[in-house]
């Protein structure tokens, strides 16, 4: 029972490939296959194809080729960035010299988990907590960094709730204090919900480390940037060849960074456009939930220039996240939830405690998030479907 | 994830609701997992009579939780229906589990979360019976 006009609305958990991306990116299967390591032509080939896409990944972030390195995804890029700085510096120090990281409470796991896992080995992690309008105060920043801190890392663009953290005020803050301290600190930024939206240019974000994904970006999954600037001591976590400057081991996925190079490239030309357009529809459909369903609460900053354009994060009291994503599902209609329902660890999402959000504004909360197709007629079908889908469950509940 | 008879019951419970003036109500969860869940119960015969004939004449749901939880808050009130409080109190959430065509292993507590619920109304009326007697 699969309706033919569905909707996605869960943009932010993946894009689909456009269509000018799987075309660039259809002859590196079976026609320009060659090893781009090989130095025939045919591995030529394939190593030209690999340049062209650093030169548009660069050109994007605004910085030299060398500086940019293609990973299987956002996650490792993420997992290069801490572990591989923290490996190379750990190298440096002397015996009993302690390493230090910041970050927040609200980074998506991959940073979190691998924050986590380094804590373990006698890490300092100091996890900052984020206001009502889920975003980190500068101020609180300051206060944590110490003489041992190696590395700040926080993200860009929140993939729940969609708040802009202020990565220009922070690489600010951090350069500064860099002038006059001792060991420097390195900044890291993951930029994967960020990159449609808003300025990823890596001198005016000051950041050291910055990381992306291709399948965020209307490009295809199992491929991941990771910037890191000249100077910054990254060690390998994969080793075994010398692919991406010694870096990254293994055989190029030369197709999707392909994709990776084409799909940055289109970026750039639409940015402003499509941000408008998507705005505009994100803002119908705020204006429309919180008018249609009685108890219903947007989560996250009210000021726009705080909030990525692509998402939105609604709470409904009485009901609970899982049945409404289900619901909706059933009416051929994609969205995502931060309920515990849908997580192994049978909690409600980290990022909306960090908020301060109850455990039951948690449990019942619906992630919305629009992309480069989202039309008017699909927000307007989707104002009609889900105050119906709220007042059934209210019904079953009882509330 | 869920099987076409969990979907069933998640998307046309039979059961939900209230019963106005019910013998007994039983209630299980917590907010931190998210379900909440009460069971409203009529008893027949509601008054008087060894406890051992008692039977559940009828039974509804009120649940805020995610779809295992309204399939099995409905699958609980279809097995305990008519059934007498000895065999309702014997109901595992495995009967519940496995009515639904088994919940993915994730789920499971959803199926332990109505037994509890039965368990405390009727664990309740049994009381209340003992206290006026």
């Amino acid at each position: 029972m699969t309706p033919k006009n569905r909707i996605y609305l869960d943009y932010a958990a993946t894009t689909p490939v456009d269509k000018k991306v799987f075309k660039a990116m259809g002859p590196y299967f079976s026609q320009t296959y060659g090893n781009p390591s090989s130095i025939h032509s045919w591995g030529e080939e394939a190593q030209a194809a690999i340049d062209k896409a650093r030169d548009q990944v660069a050109k994007f972030l605004n910085c030299k080729l060398s500086e940019i390195v293609f990973t299987g995804s956002a996650s490792e890029s993420d997992n290069l960035a801490i572990r591989g700085l923290i490996k190379a510096l750990k190298r440096r120090k002397q015996e009993g010299e302690k390493v230090h990281i910041i970050t927040s409470s609200i980074e998506h796991k991959a940073v979190l988990e691998t924050c986590h896992d380094l804590e373990k080995d006698g890490i300092k992690i100091t996890y900052l907590p984020v206001g009502k309008d889920g975003i980190v105060d500068i101020a609180d920043l300051k206060a944590e960094i110490n003489p041992e801190t190696d590395l700040v890392s926080i993200m860009y663009v929140n993939n729940e709730m969609g708040a802009i953290q202020p990565i220009e005020k922070i690489g600010r803050l951090i350069s500064e204090i860099n002038q006059t301290k001792k060991h420097r600190i390195f900044f890291h930024a993951d930029a994967v919900q960020a990159a449609n939206w808003v300025n990823c240019k890596v001198d005016d974000l000051k950041v050291d480390l910055l990381t992306l994904s291709g399948h965020k970006i209307y490009g295809p999954k199992g491929v991941g940037v990771l910037y890191i600037r000249q100077g910054t001591p990254i060690s390998p976590l994969i080793t075994g060849g010398d692919q991406e400057w010694g870096l990254r081991a293994g055989t190029e996925n030369v197709a999707n960074i392909v994709g990776m190079g084409a799909a940055i490239s289109q970026i750039s030309n639409s940015k402003f456009l499509i941000s408008k357009k998507v705005k505009k529809l994100r803002d119908k459909l705020v204006k429309g939930v919180l008018t249609k369903i009685p108890g219903s609460n947007l989560t996250g900053s009210e000021k726009p220039e705080e909030r990525a354009p692509h998402i939105a994060n609604f709470s409904f009291l009485g009901i609970e996240g899982e049945a409404i994503m289900l619901s909706l599902d059933q009416e051929g209609i994609a969205a995502s939830t931060g309920s515990a329902c849908t997580s192994r660890a049978l909690l409600p999402s980290h990022v909306l405690m960090a908020m301060g959000l109850s455990e039951l504004e948690a449990h019942s909360s619906l992630r919305v998030s629009l992309g480069r197709y989202t039309t008017a007629k699909e927000i307007d079908i989707f104002l009609k479907t889900l105050p119906r889908v709220v007042e059934r469950l209210r019904k079953i509940s009882g509330r | 994830m869920y099987n076409k008879k969990v979907i069933q019951h998640f998307s046309h419970p039979k059961f939900f609701g209230k019963i106005k003036n019910p013998d007994v109500v039983g209630t299980a969860g917590n907010p931190r997992c998210g379900d909440l869940l009460t069971l409203y119960l009529k008893i027949d015969p509601p008054d008087g009579g060894p406890a051992g004939g008692k039977k559940i004449k009828d039974i509804k749901f009120e649940t805020l939780g995610c779809a295992a939880a309204i399939a099995a808050s409905d699958m609980i009130c279809e097995l305990a229906k008519g059934k007498t409080l000895e065999q309702a109190l014997n109901l595992s959430f495995q009967d519940v589990s496995s009515a639904l065509g088994v919940l993915p292993p994730l789920k499971i507590h959803c199926a332990q979360l109505v037994t509890e619920a039965l368990r405390d109304a009727i664990g309740k009326y049994s009381k209340y019976k003992e206290k006026k007697l």
